[in-house]
């Protein structure tokens, strides 16, 4: 059984349609990236799987089902924008909403002490929300995102704002979970995070699917036929190079389309060139994605 | 434990905890508590006033006017001609005199002078004339009680009696509206700072997008329910600490400043009745507040829809001075009726006059229909607008999403 399950979503609002016939699935123990530009319909897409906003057509199922109220104890969602009751403490904030989670008060507490351990901020458990940095606040907020040992966790943005150390232990509870075989979706435009965490992915723009499924085959299918070589000596001319390219420290080599990179590897190695780096280009997702958001908009 | 009631508890702790909501609900016992304390510490420090005799002149040119010259704190000195009275007043002997012309037994005019701009005669000046002209004119004819009982005021007990010829319970006079009419002030103030206090809490949550969080957790049913009586509760115990202390500042105020305060009364089924109306009122508008914060894109644009729906609370204040002169005026009665000014008209219409069973019964059901009808309106209306930021629909939009929601 899928963790999600979106067909053929629609959602417009007055002005613009916002979501328009998505589909996907996202599996169990799976880390599933959504990216795509501002404004893709992300944020609503995400909406509509947590039953905030209702879709025009189409249907979302979690874990087979429809979102009821039995399902939302098994969610866990940190929205884009981060916000708590600033008045409350910090733990009482953190129970508070581990209780509309179906948690008892006794065992939040200590899940909560647990994790304000794990992340350093056992000493803040008293403090006002107020008092927090937004770092620390968007940690609390996380807390409060897994807490209840949710079995389906959307993290929109999960990163934006966190300094380099936070994003490291974020990133390391994120995987967790993915190892702990929850569903785990991932809704950010920050490329690298997704193509270090992410097994597929789902790329939207303008509310449709732009590019969808195991994020490896997608990379490679957007693979060019180029290489990159960093070399001691004369390269001289080598058979199927169509362009020669010379960047810092390296040269980028456009082949023909009958020539593959092994061919070009094999040739080098015969003609006794020293090769430091050899690597077959392919695109970084950022790429992928500045070349997908510029073509349709 | 079920999550409606979890937000309840979380509201009611909070409402609790807010400074004016503390503010509000002791307001009533500590400021009437200084004003006691206050009025027994100046009354045993001040020894009371002595009274300044005011001397008046006047000229008799009619004749036998000579008799009972001292009236209470007034002194009546006579004077043999205008030109003398003119001297005295002009040189301060008197404050100001009058002359009883020769013709005053058949026109009975008095010319009254004063060197002072008054719009009319001071009260006590004139009794005090009066009473001097008219004992004068009645020395020897009739007993000097009959005199007496002339010059008094008008002493009129009132007895209220019901249909069946028995004393009613409940008597009418002022004492009957002071407690309602304070009452329905503070209901209406603490009804306004609630609907306030949701109404900004309901777009914080949504400006930090808080609510996002709560509503994967919880229904928008659960979510505005709960919230509704977690307030309501908190308007509960803020209207049972006012209602008990009423009688009890009552007593302590008519113990000390006696008089005036002996007369007040509760009007029959007021305790009940006040709770009643407070808790449906309280529930009523804190429930409009959810519908307004749900639209609104900010606290202060909010406030100002806010400002606008709830300023009718006040319309039976306005009109309040007419209540008195024409309490049976059916205008009352649809203000009774109408949810948004029902508390208080009705609460303010049982100090003045007898409310007819079936108003009472009709404006309670019409507001507890209006609180459910008004709140199952809001759930939609939150679950269309809550995530619309930025821009707040217009009320053609709103009717047209309800219907196709």
């Amino acid at each position: 059984m899928q963790a999600v399950e979106v067909s053929h979503v629609v959602k417009s609002f007055t002005d613009k349609v916002a979501v328009n016939d998505l589909s996907f699935s996202v599996a169990q123990g799976e880390l599933f990236g959504l990216i795509g530009p501002n404004g893709a319909g992300k944020t609503t897409t995400i909406r509509m799987m947590m039953d905030i906003i209702k879709p025009d057509s189409g249907e979302v199922t979690i874990f087979g089902e429809k979102l009821g109220e039995a399902i939302k104890n098994k969610l866990g969602y940190l929205p884009e924008e981060r916000g708590l009751y600033k008045k409350l403490r910090v733990l009482e904030s953190i129970i508070y909403l581990a209780s509309l989670k179906g948690m008892d008060r006794h065992s939040a507490e200590e899940k909560a002490n647990g994790l304000l351990n794990r992340t350093g901020m056992l000493d803040s458990q008293k403090k006002k929300i107020e008092e927090l940095s937004k770092g620390m606040g968007q940690i609390i907020q996380f807390i409060v995102t897994i807490i209840h040992d949710p079995q389906l966790v959307i993290l929109d943005e999960p990163f934006a704002g966190l300094d380099p150390v936070n994003t490291e232990l974020l990133k390391g509870m994120v995987a967790e979970l993915r190892n702990q075989g929850k569903a785990v979706i991932l809704s950010t435009h920050q490329m690298n995070q997704v193509e270090e965490l992410c097994d597929r992915i789902l790329m939207v723009n303008n509310g449709r699917a732009v590019l969808y499924g195991d994020l490896a085959e997608i990379k490679s299918r957007y693979k060019g036929n180029s290489v990159f070589i960093d070399y001691e000596g004369e390269l001289g001319e080598i058979p199927g190079v169509i362009e020669r390219r010379t960047l810092k420290g390296y040269v980028e080599l456009t082949l023909d389309d009958k020539t593959t990179p092994k061919e070009v590897l094999a040739y080098l190695v015969n003609h006794n060139v020293d090769i430091n780096r050899f690597e077959a280009a392919t695109p970084s997702l950022n790429e992928i994605f500045l070349k997908e958001a510029g073509k349709k908009s | 434990m079920n999550k409606t009631l979890l937000i309840f508890r979380h509201e009611f702790r909070h409402a609790l905890k807010r400074k004016g909501f503390i503010i509000m609900t002791l307001i009533v016992p500590v400021l009437a508590l200084l004003a006691i304390g206050t009025f027994q510490l100046v009354s045993a420090i001040i020894e009371p006033a002595e009274v300044e005799t005011t001397t008046i002149g006047y000229v008799d040119e009619v004749g036998g006017f000579s008799q009972y010259t001292a009236q209470g704190h007034i002194e009546l000195v006579r004077y043999d001609t205008p030109d003398e009275a003119t001297k005295a007043l002009i040189n301060g002997d008197v404050s100001e005199y009058f002359i009883i012309s020769p013709d005053y037994t058949s026109t009975g005019v008095i010319d009254h002078y004063t060197l002072e701009k008054q719009p009319e005669t001071p009260a006590p000046t004139v009794d005090a004339i009066k009473r001097f002209l008219t004992s004068n004119l009645l020395a020897g004819k009739v007993p000097q009680d009959t005199v007496n009982l002339i010059e008094a005021p008008l002493n009129m007990v009132v007895t209220r009696l019901t249909a069946t010829g028995e004393v009613a319970t409940e008597q009418g006079g002022w004492g009957n509206v002071i407690v309602p009419g304070i009452f329905s002030f503070l209901l209406a103030f603490s009804v306004l700072f609630s609907a306030s206090y949701m109404l900004s809490g309901l777009v914080g949550e949504k400006e930090n997008r808080l609510i996002e969080v709560l509503l994967s957790s919880v229904s928008t049913r659960q979510l505005i329910t709960g919230k509704v009586l977690g307030l309501g509760a908190a308007g509960l115990i803020q209207v049972a600490v006012w209602l008990v202390s009423f009688p009890l500042l009552l007593n302590l105020a008519s113990s000390t400043f006696g008089g005036f305060f002996d007369a007040i009364q509760l009007p029959g089924n007021f305790i009940i009745l006040g709770l009643v109306y407070f808790i449906l009122g309280y529930l009523f508008f804190v429930v409009v507040s959810a519908g307004i914060g749900a639209i609104s894109t900010n606290t202060q644009e909010g406030q100002q829809l806010l400002m606008t729906l709830t300023m009718p609370v006040f319309i039976p204040f306005w009109f309040g001075s007419f209540l008195f002169i024409f309490p049976n005026n059916p205008i009352w009665v649809v203000l009774s009726l109408f949810p948004v000014t029902a508390p208080v008209t009705t609460m303010l219409r049982l100090g003045v006059s007898d409310v007819p069973v079936w108003q009472v019964v009709v404006s309670i059901v019409v507001l507890a229909l209006s609180i459910i009808g008004a709140l199952l309106v809001v759930i939609r209306v939150f679950r269309i607008y809550l995530l619309m930021y930025g821009k707040r629909p217009s009320w053609g939009e709103i009717i047209r999403n309800l219907r196709s929601e």
